[in-house]
């Protein structure tokens, strides 16, 4: 990315924070709130995603069977089932239903796949009358914008925003206002579409084989009435939407809703099984009984392909078909909270699981606008009902993007760029980044001069106008000598006999920069009897995948694997303080590495205040540590990996044995998230995010700020100027 | 082991949240009961149950101008389900689909014997009744609603109030 296009990013982001962000930030983030109530209800929760995730595995496994049986099934009820390849297929078959029927006008609910292929277009072009029934897409319909939401639509849009809209656009006797107000105009003025509409359209969530019943799962009823009303009804959905039976629909129902809006279940699941047994309801035939004729109604289902079949074969980017549209990755994403799908998302879909959509259906031209917005923190990881890897897919279509070659980057400096993965690759931007570990090394071989040198002004220009490292950014300072090399030189003080070993994982950032948090981990771990080596070992590999340079994360894997195996194998723990990195371990090296060579490492790493906490458990004593003095109070900002992995209540606990009172932030993430933050089209996207941790952490009063993860440290010292400690600092025995 | 009674109760608790008003009544007393209930003019889908009626005033067989007017609709739910108050709604030639979507109020009755624990019983429930029929059905829980025009709001495009008269 050239500097005049990161500045154009920047302006667009700048723009919709300005424009959209707080109606954005307002509603998802009530809907993920929704969602940790609801599902903290559900006994079940667990079991219900393994289920799920079950039934969508082996339903894209035995896809093209689906098919077949629920086209059969359809046909034998009386329906039509059309399989279109693309859009434009898609779209001249409906024109063509319509056309048939004589149609002047169709009435639609709420449909992504229908958005997808852009039928409203298409059909307004061939002189059907489309208006959309969904309460949010009607909003927009009326305002000529896209969605920004895939289940919201109209997320980005405030009360008054509407109210503004259709005051001007409808000038009401008296201006509406509430929005029950805004709510009855809608109905009324949609009742009267749908009385008059000749087609009813629809999108499907569930189709299901054996009986040819789809699910749709709505809350405002237009999808009855659109179904109910006119006697035929067009059905569109993506080839993925097959599963085999209607009980399979059970944990899809108890899951979608509190995984999407936070509601246990929204107000009407529709089970149709078309053409179904209800009578339309004539208007034009205002008297005669609806139940007096014979039920004679049409029915269509566009089973659409459009690059799906391709994706099921493509082993990194299937598990996006396993998708169910609840929109809980993008609720839970700290960066969509603050822009919103029209920053965060691409032709059709957004959120964190558009990058699959988009690659797969529109290509990666258009994942690659937005691709950039996943930082890879997790956190939707756990939020998705069927378990799918979302930052991995990201960081698959990021490495796709990197091959294809040169978003324009500056050859003037490519030679300062270290370890370039190959010479068409990456643009500079990302190289940088993903090679930290190389200026690392010469950074801390070259500090203080390096230091100084990256805090002065032209340096700071030349970085930001070559790399787009922003220049209000503090640049973090090298450290003369690394923690590896402390932890060699110093006098022995393992304990005698210890109760445990260790090799303590020297991450690029605590060898290189932030060396003090190592030494206070080293002297925790002795106090608490355990005998602590610190291995010389690469990086983890983490800013090279984050930047979709997964070759060179292999390479790093495996020479950290070689760097603590022979630890490994003489009975030492790894522990490792960088809780991104025990992600890595944990669960991408099962993708980088050798099934063996990963479980081995995974089974047996840990994060440093975990594994506290189990010393702690195993009768290690409080006292060896530094405890409270008194009413001392921590607020503590875990990092968002960690909380994905579950590992955030250790850190509390610990605290908490130590006689500190603990507040916790609950912001899915501090904004930074590795070198997110640092690049200049996206600084002020990461401040936003960070803002709402800032004010949680003021608020909290406490005697002590501290964060596990360096990039949280580094945002929350930009934030609240000064830097925080990490927790094992707090702790240190020799403080 | 839940009783009889215990699903009734968590049947009511959880519609009671979405603010589903419920009446309990005995067949005899049904047409009674649901007179009380209804605002008229009223249109209604008849009851599948052989014991249960519904009263004069409740006309069935609705012509469009008639749903229109309509303030309530009576129809019956095939089953219900006590852990999230929802009651099955089938779709039938009767018409029990509109007369329960058009109306601003919706009385659905139903029999306390229909009443299933769960969804994971409700839905065997339904697969085996689809498989035998290729019926269609609506999962239907609490009133309809939208919170896409800045906060929620009952009544979107179906009922406002939903009134469930279940029969011991
Ligand atoms: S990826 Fe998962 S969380 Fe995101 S919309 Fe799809 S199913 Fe929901």
């Amino acid at each position: 990315m050239s500097s005049e296009s990161r500045a154009a990013k920047a302006a667009q982001i700048r723009h919709l924070l300005d424009t959209e962000g707080d109606a954005v930030a307002t509603n998802t983030r009530g809907f993920n709130r929704g969602r940790y109530d609801s599902v903290a209800d559900l006994e079940e929760y667990q079991g219900l995603k393994d289920e799920a995730r079950a039934i969508k595995e082996d339903a894209i496994e035995r896809l093209p069977e689906l098919i077949d049986e629920l086209t059969e099934t359809i046909e034998e009820n009386g329906g039509t089932v059309y399989i279109a390849d693309d859009a434009a297929d898609a779209n001249e078959y409906v024109a063509e239903v319509c056309a048939e029927r004589d149609a002047d006008r169709l009435v639609k609910s709420k449909s992504m796949t229908s958005e997808e292929i852009e039928v409203n277009e298409h059909l307004d072009r061939e002189g059907v009358d489309v208006v959309e029934t969904d309460l949010g897409e009607w909003v927009l319909q009326v305002a000529e914008e896209a969605p920004s939401h895939i289940v919201a639509p109209a997320i980005h849009k405030s009360r008054q925003d509407i109210a503004d809209l259709f005051n001007e656009r409808f000038d009401p006797d008296e201006p509406l206002e509430t929005a029950e107000e805004l709510t009855m105009f809608a109905r009324e003025k949609l009742l009267a579409r749908i009385k008059e509409a000749d087609v009813g359209m629809t999108g499907a969530n569930f189709l299901a084989a054996e009986t040819g019943t789809m699910a749709l799962v709505t809350s405002e009823g237009n999808a009855r009435k659109t179904v109910t009303v006119p006697d035929t009804h067009i059905a569109v959905a993506g080839v993925e939407k097959v599963i085999p039976t209607v009980e399979d629909l059970r944990p899809f129902v108890e899951l979608i809703g509190r995984s999407g809006t936070g509601q246990d279940i929204t107000s009407y699941i529709s089970l149709f099984t078309p053409p179904i047994d209800s009578p339309a309801v004539d208007f034009d035939d205002p008297d005669t009984p609806i139940t007096d004729g014979e039920i004679d109604r049409e029915f269509h289902l566009v089973l659409i392909d459009n690059g799906r079949l391709s994706m099921r074969e493509d082993d990194d980017l299937r598990e996006t078909l396993y998708c169910i549209r609840c929109s809980a990755c993008s609720n839970t994403c700290a960066n969509f909270q603050s822009v919103g799908g029209h920053a965060f998302g691409g032709e059709t879909y957004s959120g964190g699981i558009a990058t699959g959509w988009e690659a797969g259906i529109e290509g990666l031209d258009t994942a690659a606008e937005f691709n950039d917005l996943c930082t890879g923190c997790s956190r939707c990881v756990e939020a998705c009902p069927v378990g799918i890897d979302i930052p991995w897919i990201n960081t698959v279509v990021r490495d796709r993007i990197n091959e294809t070659g040169d978003d324009g980057f500056d050859f003037l400096v490519d030679g300062l760029t270290p370890d370039a993965e190959d010479e068409s690759s990456p643009t500079l931007q990302k190289r940088v980044f993903g090679n930290f570990e190389t200026l690392a090394k010469l950074g801390s071989a070259t500090a203080p001069v390096s230091n100084w040198l990256g805090r002065s002004r032209p340096v700071g220009w030349l970085l930001e106008e070559s790399l787009g490292v922003d220049r209000r950014r503090e640049l973090p300072a090298f450290r003369r000598e690394t923690l590896v090399e402390w932890a060699d030189r110093r006098d022995e003080t393992t304990p005698a006999d210890p109760e445990r070993r260790v090799a303590l994982y020297p991450d690029v950032y605590t060898n290189y920069m932030l060396v003090e948090r190592g030494k206070a981990a080293v002297r925790a771990l002795e106090a608490l009897g355990v005998a602590v080596e610190v291995p010389a070992a690469p990086g983890t590999g983490r800013p090279p995948l984050s930047q979709g340079m997964i070759d060179t994360a292999r390479a790093k894997a495996e020479g950290v694997v070689e760097a603590l195996e022979p630890h490994l194998e003489q009975g030492r723990d790894v522990v490792v303080i960088e809780p991104s990195d025990l992600a890595m371990f944990a669960t991408d090296y099962e993708r980088l590495l050798e099934p063996e060579s990963h479980r081995r490492l995974a089974d047996h790493s840990y994060e440093l205040l975990e594994y506290v906490y189990g010393l702690l458990e195993n009768g290690g004593s409080p006292d060896a540590l530094s405890v409270a003095d008194g009413e001392e109070r921590v607020a503590y900002h875990s990092h968002c990996q960690q909380r994905t992995m579950s590992l955030e209540a250790h850190t509390v606990a610990v605290f908490e044995e130590c006689g500190y009172d603990v507040t916790t932030s609950d912001v899915e993430c501090c904004g930074m998230a590795g070198s997110f933050g640092y690049k200049t089209q996206y600084y002020d996207l990461s401040m936003d995010v960070g803002e709402p941790l800032a004010g949680q952490l003021r608020d909290a009063d406490a005697d002590h700020v501290v964060a596990s993860g360096t990039s949280c440290t580094d945002q929350i010292g930009d934030l609240l100027g000064v830097e925080p400690p990490h927790p094992i600092e707090l702790l240190d025995p020799g403080r | 082991m839940m009783t009889r009674s215990d699903t009734y109760d968590r049947f009511a608790e959880s519609a009671g949240e979405y603010g589903v008003e419920l009446t309990r009544t005995t067949a005899e007393s049904l047409p009674g009961t649901i007179e009380s209930v209804i605002t008229t003019p009223v249109v209604g889908a008849p009851l599948p149950w052989d014991d249960c009626s519904l009263p004069e005033p409740v006309p069935t067989d609705p012509s469009p101008a008639e749903l229109d007017a309509a303030v309530t609709g009576v129809s019956a739910a095939s089953l219900a389900v006590a852990d999230y108050g929802s009651v099955v709604l089938e779709a039938t030639p009767g018409g029990g689909e509109p007369v329960s979507l058009f109306p601003d109020e919706h009385v659905v009755v139903l029999r306390e014997d229909d009443i299933v624990p769960d969804m994971e019983t409700a839905f065997e429930w339904l697969d085996e009744q689809f498989r035998d029929t290729g019926g269609s059905a609506i999962v239907a829980t609490g009133p309809s609603a939208t919170a896409d025009m800045g906060s929620l709001v009952k009544g979107a495009h179906g009922p406002k109030e939903v009134h469930a008269v279940v029969v011991t």
